[in-house]
């Protein structure tokens, strides 16, 4: 009895939830497996994990759209499965796709929540005013949600969760595909919501700096729960064994990292500020002693690659095996990735040289005179928020987009013009997935391959190393629309590598991506980039800029900032206060720009 | 107390929320170039392309006459294609030349009368020579039917005047007795009702429910105080306004700009129109929330709703004429009911044994989709 009521108290509790789905390949996936799980009220809790995780699954049984296998679940003491609509009546919730309608108004989109919601003329006199003075929404409320910017548009979605005071707040995923500055204001409207009027807020994530700022974080991985609680008591488990260490001078950071991904003692390792961070085994805390290295605190990130990698079965056996494959992976790439000698090596010069370059669309000037150069062998990065113009300079580098003005030269020719040669010399992966999702692995590569005049004998063998580098060996009659996040990028990758292209252009290939494929994406590029492929990439997390020999910060079409990471961090530098890291320090660049080109800009964005 | 309150709530609640879908929906139909484009500007195009553009008859046949006789009976003969709407005449003296028009297809038949035309009329047993295009059967059947009936009309002046007859081997078959007016208009316009109530009814609405699947709004809308009702509410109540207007336009149409006779009920219209576009929404709506993607739900929309209306339905092809087995298949088409409806009420009147019988069928449909569609609205996702 006792025990009944201490559960009604609760904002959600939990008990054994399965959950499982079945494929239309007849597989049946474990979405939630044995899930129990307390919110208290007044709370910010994250759920945590990579892609797969069970982390919508989870939301949407709580929101009473599906149904628990096995368990039981009550949302602020009610049992969701029995009686939905009462839940749905107390609780907001805001889904992926933030559940605007983008062809009315920002304020006939919050008039139709709160009508739906039965808030009283009153009320809405009263909370109005306070929404958009959070959301910063005020002058727009007669735009149409469709032309907002993804960052107004999560806010708008917010707001409309909040157009009453709802006992429970659900948000999936809210700051998923949102630049940095977008994402910094969302986080602080949630925390002044729980902090302030005691909110009890749920949401979930991929960004592991954002679950540290939670009371409680629930970390799930293809199913299963992990750990709860405190997310000092996640970050604790790396504790004595997390470590920083210098690179020997004149190399990358990605380079010592690669090495120490590849080392068995090691748990994670991930370049920043120009060193690299690392976590060790237990057990293995004086592998740290052969190396020049500083003992730091954990991060949460560093906890909960930790519960990752432990969460692995036969955990050390497999990851030895990983490096074992990799290895031989390597020297196999060595030996057939060598440049094809019929191939007119572009001499020396730069791989890329872009000089004042336009592109206009209507009156919109999607790219502003944009000037930069990419070294040979160079892995270059393209760091700016959603719409600053990555994408369409992407395009223009390609040859796929003409551009209105300004010249540029890729691999020493202008794509646009001199195209099927100069084609050969490139790969291109774009941002959304760009294979066919009927054929199977084997059948695109065979298509690529084609399409890039690769025939016979040298053919089947360039699939085979696709196919082994990228391990897809075992999937390769699988149709590709079916292959889970992380391999369909992997497959695109292997399309775009199969004809030995000097150069490849990866645009926002890590987003949606989970922690642990975006480490094994950026080992990958490493090893491209040690066999003198020159790798330019377009991303909006900002931690993978270290990565980078030089990056180009990019906001509204210019380039605010470029250099190696280093200088751009020293760029944002205050006075007397610590190196900051590359988020803050693009942070810093692109706020100092707007305000510096006025708010004229800022009103017409 | 609390249960107290929020039952209050519901009642004034619910009345609020679908005025505020409604609302919604409403926008989103005057904001959304495809909603209108489908809902007011294609039903536009049909009256206008069937009213002036789409004609089931044939008129100006070009035809070239060839006259080899010179006689009086000859030129009044051939006076009398030059008379008829139905002919283009032009006159020729050799049939040489006619021919090379007729291989051009400059002209699609060629009347020739022989020179002993005038001497063997008055033996009674002149002959003329009537030459169709028979490409397209159809189109030199009625060429036909014409010349027969120009002779026709030529003997009948004749007999008129007391002057004797021809008696060749030509049958007089009157087109006109099943087509007074000759105006295929006066079934097209009917049946245009019907395309354009199945249009907005069940080919505009399969996308409304898909397109908030797709875009993510159903499953904020449904973790809300929302009722599965309410939704079909908010969806069904706009666009049975949008298809009244749709109506109401193809009315006017037909009154004022075709002239198309209305000899029953305004009311008795009106009434079958409603029911049968509570059908096709209802269609539309299942369609909609079973497919739940908008490429789909309208090809699927396309295949069940629109093209079975054109085709089945009796509006462009008599069921009559039909083989027995699609005849079956007219039978579950809502469609057939309203057209068959339509006709009667525009050309024939209020036959209640036509009406009653076919609304009654139209009424049941629209019950047995609306379960069917209520059925499928569930705030579930799966």
């Amino acid at each position: 009895m006792m025990t009944t009521d201490a559960q009604d108290n609760l904002a959600l509790c939990g008990r054994n939830i399965r959950k499982t789905f079945h494929r239309e390949s007849g597989e049946t996936i474990n979405a939630l497996d044995d899930i129990s799980l307390d919110v208290a009220h007044g709370t910010l809790t994250a759920l945590v994990g990579p892609d797969g995780a069970g982390k919508t699954t989870f939301i949407r049984l709580a929101t009473g759209l599906i149904f628990a296998d096995a368990g039981e679940l009550k949302v602020l003491g009610i049992d969701v499965a029995t009686d939905p609509q009462q839940v749905q009546d107390r609780i907001s919730y805001m889904p992926q796709k933030f559940g605007l309608y983008e062809d009315l108004s920002v304020q006939e989109n919050l008039d139709l929540y709160a009508d739906l919601h039965g808030v009283t003329d009153e009320e809405r006199g009263e909370r109005y005013p306070r929404l958009m003075e959070m959301t910063a929404l005020g002058p727009f409320v007669d735009r149409l949600a469709g032309r907002l910017s993804g960052g107004m548009k999560q806010k708008l979605g917010l707001a409309c969760t909040l157009v009453r005071a709802p006992e429970l707040l659900l948000l999936d995923e809210p700051t998923v595909g949102v630049d940095p500055l977008s994402r910094r204001e969302l986080w602080d409207i949630i925390l002044r919501l729980v902090n302030e009027q005691g909110l009890s807020v749920i949401l979930s994530t991929s960004y592991l700096d954002e679950a540290e700022r939670c009371g409680h974080v629930v970390v799930l991985h293809e199913g299963k729960l992990l750990a709860q609680g405190n997310p000092s008591e996640v970050s604790a488990l790396a504790a004595g064994r997390t470590f920083l260490a210098v690179p020997p001078s004149g190399t990358p950071a990605r380079m010592l990292q690669a090495q120490l991904l590849d080392d068995p003692a090691i748990v994670d390792a991930v370049p920043e500020g120009g060193r690299v961070r690392f976590v060790v085994h237990k057990g293995s805390e004086d592998e740290g002693g052969r190396m020049k290295v500083e003992a730091v605190e954990p991060r949460f990130e560093d906890g909960f690659m930790v519960l990752l990698r432990r969460s692995r079965e036969g955990d050390k056996e497999t990851k030895r095996q990983d490096a074992e494959t990799r290895r031989q992976g390597d020297t196999e790439t060595d030996r057939s990735h060598s440049l094809p000698s019929n191939l007119p090596i572009s001499v020396s010069g730069p791989a890329v040289q872009v000089r004042d370059l336009v592109r206009r669309f209507g009156a919109f000037t999607a790219v502003d005179h944009v000037s930069f150069e990419v070294r040979r062998g160079e892995i270059f990065g393209l760091l700016g928020p959603n719409g600053a113009g990555k994408t369409t300079t992407f395009r223009m580098l390609c040859g796929l987009l003409p551009a209105t003005s300004g010249t540029l030269r890729v691999a020493g020719a202008d794509l646009r013009r001199a195209r099927a040669s100069a084609r050969q010399r490139i790969g291109y992966v774009a941002q959304k997935f760009s294979l066919y999702g009927q054929l199977t692995v084997a059948e695109n590569l065979d298509f690529f391959a084609s399409a890039y005049n690769l025939r016979g004998s040298r053919k089947q063998e360039r699939i085979r190393w696709a196919l082994k580098q990228f391990e897809l060996d075992s999937l390769t009659e699988l149709p590709s629309g079916q292959l889970p996040g992380g391999y369909k990028q992997r497959l695109a990758m292997a399309a775009a590598l199969l004809h030995q292209p000097e150069m490849i252009f990866l645009d926002e290939a890590t987003s949606g991506v989970d922690p642990l494929a975006r480490r094994e994406f950026w080992r990958r590029i490493t090893a491209l980039a040690e066999q003198g492929v020159t790798v330019i990439v377009t991303t909006h997390f900002m931690e993978e800029a270290e990565y980078c020999d030089r990056v180009v910060i990019m906001d509204a079409g210019r380039v605010l900032a470029q250099g190696t990471p280093a200088e751009v961090r020293q760029r944002a530098h205050g006075e007397g206060e610590r190196e900051p890291t590359m988020e803050e320090a693009f942070i810093t660049i692109v706020e100092d720009a707007r305000e510096h080109n006025g708010s004229e800009r800022g009103a017409a964005a | 107390m609390a249960v107290l309150r929020s039952k209050r709530h519901s009642v004034s609640g619910k009345g609020q929320r679908v005025w505020s879908l409604v609302k919604k929906e409403s926008r989103q139909v005057v904001r959304d170039p495809s909603s209108i484009a489908l809902g007011i500007v294609l039903p536009l195009v049909l009256i206008l392309l069937f009213g002036y553009g789409l004609s089931l008859d044939v008129m100006n046949v070009p035809v070239a006459v060839v006259l080899e006789d010179p006689s009086p009976d000859a030129t009044e003969l051939a006076a009398s294609f030059e008379l008829s709407p139905y002919f283009d005449a032009e006159f020729l003296t050799s049939m040489a030349r006619a021919q090379q028009l007729m291989l051009a297809r400059k002209v699609d038949a060629i009347v020739r009368i022989r020179p002993d035309f005038g001497r063997r009329l008055v033996v009674g047993d002149a002959e003329i020579q009537v030459l169709v295009h028979g490409v397209d059967a159809n189109h030199a059947r009625i060429i036909q039917s014409y010349a027969q009936g120009a002779i026709n009309q030529w003997a009948a002046r004749r007999t008129a005047k007391g002057q004797a007859v021809f008696s060749g081997p030509v049958t007089v078959q009157n087109r006109l007795w099943f087509n007074e007016a000759n105006e295929s208009r006066y079934f097209l316009i009917p049946g245009l009702i019907v395309l354009i109530m199945t249009l907005i009814g069940a080919f505009l609405t399969s996308l409304v429910v898909a397109r908030e699947w797709e875009r993510g709004t159903m499953e904020a809308l449904f973790v809300t105080p929302v009722r599965p009702d309410e939704i079909l509410l908010g969806k069904t109540i706009p666009y049975f306004v949008l298809g009244m207007i749709g109506l109401a336009l193809c009315l006017l149409a037909a009154k004022f700009l075709f002239h198309v006779p209305f000899r029953g009920s305004v009311i008795v219209l009106i009434s079958a129109s409603m029911l049968y576009l509570l059908v096709a929404l209802a269609i539309g709506l299942l369609i909609s929330s079973a497919f739940k993607n908008q490429f789909v739900a309208s090809q699927i929309a396309l295949l069940v709703t629109f093209l079975p209306a054109v085709m089945l339905s009796g509006f462009l092809f008599d069921l009559r004429s039909m083989p027995a087995v699609v005849r079956v298949v007219t039978y579950i088409l809502p469609a057939r009911y309203y057209v068959s409806l339509l006709q009667t009420v525009f050309l024939a009147g209020d036959i209640w044994s036509v009406v009653l019988p076919n609304a009654a069928v139209l009424a049941g449909m629209a019950v047995l989709f609306l379960v069917f569609t209520r059925r499928a609205t569930q705030k579930e996702l799966v």
